[in-house]
């Protein structure tokens, strides 16, 4: 075994970790500061002002009993939670978050910050994003209960509706950046307009960030759009019948499908690892910010905006966020035409 | 062996295994999900033949919107079964009749498949060169094959228009 | 790499497959599964014969048969509903009348 291959298996243990930390950590956070914003103090018994509360949280998660309802389907109600976090982990394996790295010389090659290298990887990302609809879709099927169907099937519809906005917006990245590898898009977006303003597609692509942004919320189900667990329509939705570790699965993947999000959001838009003052062999710092950033805007959303109805979701999606990315998808076509990129 | 002819063999078998189970399934929920199994093998396959571009985008539009498209319908129908008394008693492969005579039409292709692959000499091998880069097949697509690109437009709203008509219930609207 | 005929005889076989299963199942969405797994068969040999020619044109053809069959899959479903709300039944032995 050479070091290299070494440092990549290290690699992506470390990114498999650190995903599900983030997850613990999300679940802190967004506690934490949904206290801030409705002026309580939020979790404070569990360790120094509460951050031992995921860990609690598992350990409750792990005591409780596997409930299967009797009318389910044995193996689907088994496979959808496996499948809805596998395809949440699968997804940041082509996600690179930091320049190429030798360990401080540690390395003879360089090593890239990313589990695996695709040169299609924007579209990997996109295809196993549509593999993930399938474990809510049979979660609201097998459970064969109600409240769990209708949940299955509005988050999948959602799904499925959004992801047209959300592929037209990162075709629009693709065309300013005319390459589908992720490390290539970043790099594209290294330096500076005018010694000020950063490379950053955002600023050519206003249009198609909030695109991104909102189809992203709506695509991981997270409030305003979080309707597939509309408390008081569907109780908890799909996973209305799940309970102990196959119900955290779930939890996870939404937490890991939020970080996934906002980690190609920074990679398609906000620059990647580029950044002020730190050399580019701590970019990861930058990359860290920028996800952490959004993560924080995901959370403020939920707790700042109602929840919409669910036609208004479905109108807003078909009437006014495909068209305008569709609209924002030719627009750029042309000023590249006419600009040459 | 060489690991790609094992990965060859591994893709082949869940492709054939899991279509295969797809027309032996009376449960249609069960069907779909095994035949996304295979398209998944079929991607493998792609990958192997150097063109990464049409195994992802296999995954994306087979399984991720096809697929979908069925799993909800057969949701939304809820006939999980072949429901006649006498689909109850007989696995549907297993009939007399004409279902008997079509194994036999089926047979017979299989046969005649196999006897037009043995008759061709050469075992094919592949060139060294690969055409696998996006922008290759998207030059190809937008010059030399822009009219039958243009006409597949068409298609999908033809199709589209169709599906909405047909879909929406009688006597609103 | 695995010679080209592999390809094709596991083409074939696929295609075999979906053949039999147009004819024996006696259910319309088993049916038109069967004809997805007839064209995948088929788009397997295109890319296999377009990789053997060293050109791109067997995966530009894939795009269309992808194309194709999912606008087959949206009428087919849609029928298929139509269908169902009148009889009930996914049996397509139940539509032997051309008018109702």
């Amino acid at each position: 075994m050479t070091p290299l291959l070494i440092a990549q298996i290290v690699l992506t243990l470390f990114v498999f970790f650190m995903l599900l930390n983030s997850a613990a950590v999300m679940v802190y956070v967004e506690r934490k500061v949904a206290a801030l914003l409705q002026q309580r103090l939020g979790p404070y018994l569990v360790g120094p002002k509460g951050v031992l509360q995921p860990l609690a949280d598992v350990v409750k998660l792990m005591f409780k009993e596997e409930l299967r309802p009797r009318a389910a389907d044995p193996l689907l109600f088994a496979l959808a939670p496996i499948i809805s976090a596998t395809a949440a982990f699968a997804a940041f394996a082509v996600v690179p978050f930091g320049a190429e790295t030798t360990l401080f010389g540690l390395l003879k090659e360089p090593l890239r910050l990313q589990v695996a290298d695709v040169n299609v990887a924007i579209l990997v990302i996109f295809a196993i994003g549509s593999m993930g609809v399938y474990g809510i879709v049979l979660a609201g099927w097998s459970s064969n209960s109600k409240y769990s169907l209708l949940g299955g099937l509005r988050s999948s519809a959602q799904m499925i509706s959004y992801e047209l906005s959300y592929g037209t917006a990162i075709a629009s990245v693709l065309l300013i950046a005319n390459s589908m590898s992720l490390t290539d898009i970043v790099n594209r977006q290294a330096g500076a307009w005018f010694g000020i303003i950063p490379r950053w597609f955002l600023f050519l692509q206003p249009v198609g960030f909030f695109i991104f942004m909102t189809a992203g919320i709506a695509e991981t189900n997270r409030a305003p759009f979080d309707f597939p667990e509309a408390e008081q329509e569907l109780v908890a939705g799909y996973h209305t019948e799940y309970s102990s570790m196959s119900f955290a699965m779930f939890f996870l993947a939404e937490y890991i499908n939020m970080v996934t999000v906002s980690a190609v959001a920074t990679d398609l838009f906000l620059g990647g690892w580029h950044g002020p003052l730190i050399p580019e062999s701590f970019g990861w710092l930058w990359f860290l910010v920028k996800v952490a950033a959004l993560l924080f805007f995901y959370v403020w959303m939920r707790w700042t905006l109602p929840r919409y109805r669910y036609d208004q979701l479905m109108a807003f999606g078909w009437k006014v966020l495909l068209p305008l990315s569709v609209v924002n998808l030719l627009a750029t076509a042309a000023g590249v035409l006419y600009f040459g990129a | 062996m060489a690991p790609e002819t094992l990965a060859f063999y591994a893709f082949g078998a869940v492709a054939v295994v899991a279509s295969l189970l797809v027309i032996a399934q009376r449960n249609p929920i069960y069907s779909v999900l095994l035949l996304i199994a295979s398209f998944g093998a079929l991607s493998g396959l792609y990958v192997l033949l150097d063109a990464p571009f049409v195994a992802v985008i296999q995954i994306i539009v087979y399984a991720g919107a096809i697929m979908v498209l069925f799993l909800f319908v057969v949701m939304l129908l809820n006939a999980p079964h072949e429901e006649t008394e006498y689909d109850e008693r007989v696995h549907p492969l297993l009939r007399p009749g004409p279902m008997r005579f079509g194994a036999l039409l089926a047979l017979v292709l299989a046969g005649e498949l196999s006897w037009a692959l043995t008759r061709s000499g050469d075992s094919g091998r592949f060139p060294a060169g690969a055409v696998a880069s996006v922008r290759a097949i998207g030059r190809s697509l937008f010059t030399d094959y822009a009219f039958p690109f243009e006409v597949t437009s068409i298609l999908i709203l033809v199709a589209m228009v169709g599906a909405v008509l047909l879909a929406r219930r009688e006597g609103r609207g | 790499m695995v010679p080209l005929n592999y390809y094709l005889v596991l083409s074939a076989m696929l295609f075999a497959i979906g053949t039999a299963g147009v004819f024996v199942r006696r259910n319309l969405i088993t049916i038109l599964l069967s004809i997805e797994i007839m064209l995948n068969a088929v788009n397997l040999t295109f890319v296999a014969f377009g990789r053997a020619l060293g050109s791109a044109d067997g995966q530009i053809i894939v795009f269309f048969v992808m194309t194709v069959a999912a606008a087959e899959a949206a009428v087919g479903l849609a029928i298929v509903i139509g269908l169902f709300r009148h009889r009930e039944s996914l049996n397509p032995d139940s539509w032997t009348a051309l008018k109702w």
